[in-house]
């Protein structure tokens, strides 16, 4: 009987135990995790420092998941070495778990960037629900919301995550300084209008932003030099604030990996079927460097949604079914300050040679922040922004993802009501019910086995086929 | 599991799937008290497109790999056990990841007062036939099966005798 053993309970962890257990509902399966919770959204964290959500809508499966799919759980309980002769991953605490398939979830590590004064208490991380509950709970401390200097909180970072939790603060009635290091926010999603306009919704809804800065040192309080009370940019800039948030990212924790002698470059090297250098032991998600369809090789991508899938693959892989990660590349939606924003693909890459960009921009007048911008290469789409109506532009990352030829209708694209309509018919058929069939039961001969007999009749909308 | 079904061939743009659906997820279920008196208007999870002659109705195709449900930052989006793909408001943080996700562009946004989040269809979990199936006047909506409706889509093969019996 097959031995599973995850590592990480988060989306690739998850994305791998179902997978594994759609094809194989007997063999062992176990997840580890340092985190003593059950798995729960991380992007669900802002909605805490909002006052949204609380911690039980968070959840990122229900109380009877590890129970219904037969996993035994190891939480709190964090893997410090894997044998790779022995076939084996050693817990901190002295267990030691037997694997014969191990997949490495372990997501990533927020970056610290180097300054002074960071140990003091309200230097805060923000990946974690034990972040996310302690920003709250300082910000109850300094009486935030209340006004006054002292109560502000300064964000390093306007990138994803600084965003998500700059909102978050705003929600709570909190008005943050974000700092960040390039010129301009939401740099590595964005490209130049639409970093504009994501400028001007931050600092509508009340946002200090500065730019082409960075934070050379975090100050006491005056009556306690232990916690923070301002800071000092690199350009000598003093700010006062009660709490300080790193929100610059998070970084591959890819030790364990690394310690067993795997191959890893900026992440742990995996090829598409999400394996590592070593057989039988696999990577997905924030930790691994996998392959990306519009790179055209490998990269690491930390969101969330190519973690799941990433996983979903490797557990394939690992309980014997075959399948490979093909069509995985970068996709982000923004919905802070108010803005409805979707990037995908490679977006900044226009006016270099062989790229083809369509764009049109409103910013100002009676459609001001509407904004849509597609970059083709060989006339298939290898990247987008949308601002404002973003209904449709999955129809769009499916012709990027599927490599589609859209010569024949990239006029049509840049439209607000750019549809399936607007594709050719042959495209257009694909929709109307070929995503319901499966690979497999393609291959199965689905659909041929009525051949011999009549066509099915219809009767009042329903099909009736023998 | 069955599933809706489009035909563009027999649409003919009237639209009535899109009321049907609107009313059936209204709170009164009632064609005149739903449009008339419910705030929000209650919205439709399916829509058509229309382009001189062509049209057709577009929906949820409950996917075998729901891309949606697979990219879901929460668990708002989850593939029931039934291969139903189902959207519970009380985890949806309104990212709309999904949007962004859903190749056939079959999520709509929704919003109730301060609560924000997303619509699509469900299949009429009340009813036996979903409403926008049952109200369409042309099949164009079809409600089977994946493979039946995949048969229709190659027409059966004449007896071999018909085809001048050159098969063995």
């Amino acid at each position: 009987m097959p031995k599973y053993v995850i590592v990480g309970n988060s989306a690739g962890g998850v994305g791998a135990a179902e997978a594994i257990r759609e094809v194989d509902p007997c063999g062992s399966l176990a997840i580890v995790s340092d985190e003593p919770t059950p798995a729960y959204s991380r992007p669900g964290i802002a909605e805490l420092v909002a006052g949204a959500k609380t911690v039980e809508r968070i959840v990122y499966r229900d109380d009877d998941f590890y129970r219904k799919l037969r996993i035994e759980t190891y939480f709190g309980r964090p893997a410090v070495r894997i044998g790779l002769a022995e076939r084996k991953v050693y817990l901190e605490d002295g267990e030691e778990l037997e694997f014969e398939k191990l997949l490495l979830a372990t997501g990533g590590t927020p970056i610290r960037p180097p300054m002074e004064g960071a140990d003091r208490a309200g230097v805060l991380s923000f990946t974690t629900v034990a972040d996310a509950l302690a920003l709250r709970a300082r910000l109850a401390a300094i009486g935030s919301g209340a006004g006054g200097e002292a109560s502000r909180v300064l964000v390093i970072g306007a990138g994803l995550i600084g965003a998500a939790c700059s909102d978050a603060l705003v929600r709570a009635g909190v008005k943050p300084i974000v700092v960040e290091l390039r010129d301009r926010p939401l740099n590595l999603l964005l490209d130049e209008p639409a970093s504009e306009l994501a400028r001007r919704a931050m600092v509508k809804a009340g946002v200090e932003l500065i730019c082409n800065a960075t934070v050379k040192e975090v100050l006491g309080r005056p009556d306690d030099d232990r916690s923070v009370g301002g800071a000092v940019l690199a350009d000598g800039r003093r700010t006062d604030c009660g709490a300080v948030v790193v929100a610059v990212g998070v970084r591959p924790r890819m030790d364990l990996a690394a310690k067993a002698g795997l191959k890893v470059n900026r992440g742990v090297v995996v090829d598409q079927r999400m394996e590592t250098s070593e057989p039988g032991i696999y990577a997905c998600g924030d930790v691994a460097e996998a392959y990306d369809c519009i790179y055209g090789g490998n990269r690491v991508v930390p969101i969330w949604p190519g973690a799941y899938r990433g996983g979903r693959v490797a557990g394939f892989n690992m309980a014997g079914r075959s399948a490979l990660s093909e069509d995985a590349t970068v996709m982000n939606t923004i919905k802070y300050f108010g803005m409805s924003l979707v990037s995908a693909g490679e977006i900044n890459v226009g006016g270099q040679d062989g790229y083809e960009t369509l764009r049109r921009l409103d910013l100002d007048g009676p459609d001001a922040g509407r904004y849509r911008k597609v970059i083709l290469k060989d006339n298939r789409v290898v990247g987008f922004v949308f601002a404002g109506e973003i209904e449709r532009s999955g129809i769009v990352n499916w012709l990027l993802r599927q490599k589609v030829d859209v010569s024949r209708f990239k006029d049509k694209l840049l439209s607000d009501s750019f549809d399936l309509i607007d594709l050719p018919a042959e495209l257009r058929r694909a929709h109307y019910g070929e995503a319901t069939i499966s690979q497999a039961q393609r291959q199965l001969g689905w659909g041929r086995r009525l051949s011999h007999a009549a066509s099915p009749r219809t009767n009042g909308g329903i099909i009736s086929g023998n | 599991m069955r599933r809706v079904f489009a035909r563009e061939e027999v649409c003919i743009a009237c639209r009535l799937c899109e009321v049907a659906c609107a009313v059936e997820h209204s709170e009164s279920k009632h064609i005149i008290t739903a449009m008339r008196h419910e705030h929000p208007k209650p919205i439709s999870r399916i829509h058509v497109e229309v382009d001189g002659p062509f049209s057709f109705a577009m929906q949820c195709r409950h996917c075998e790999e729901p891309l949606c449900a697979q990219s879901c930052l929460t668990q708002a989006l989850r593939k029931g056990e039934d291969g139903v793909v189902r959207y519970n408001p009380d985890y949806c943080i309104a990212c709309y990841t999904c949007m962004l996700a859903c190749p056939e562009g079959a999520i709509v946004k929704a919003s109730r007062g301060t609560w924000k989040g997303v619509a699509k269809c469900d299949l009429c979990p009340d009813r036996e036939i979903p409403a926008c199936v049952a109200i369409c006047p042309n099949e164009a909506l079809l409600f089977g099966e994946a493979w039946e409706w995949e048969a229709m889509q190659t027409p059966a093969e004449p007896p071999i005798l018909a085809r001048g019996g050159h098969r063995a």
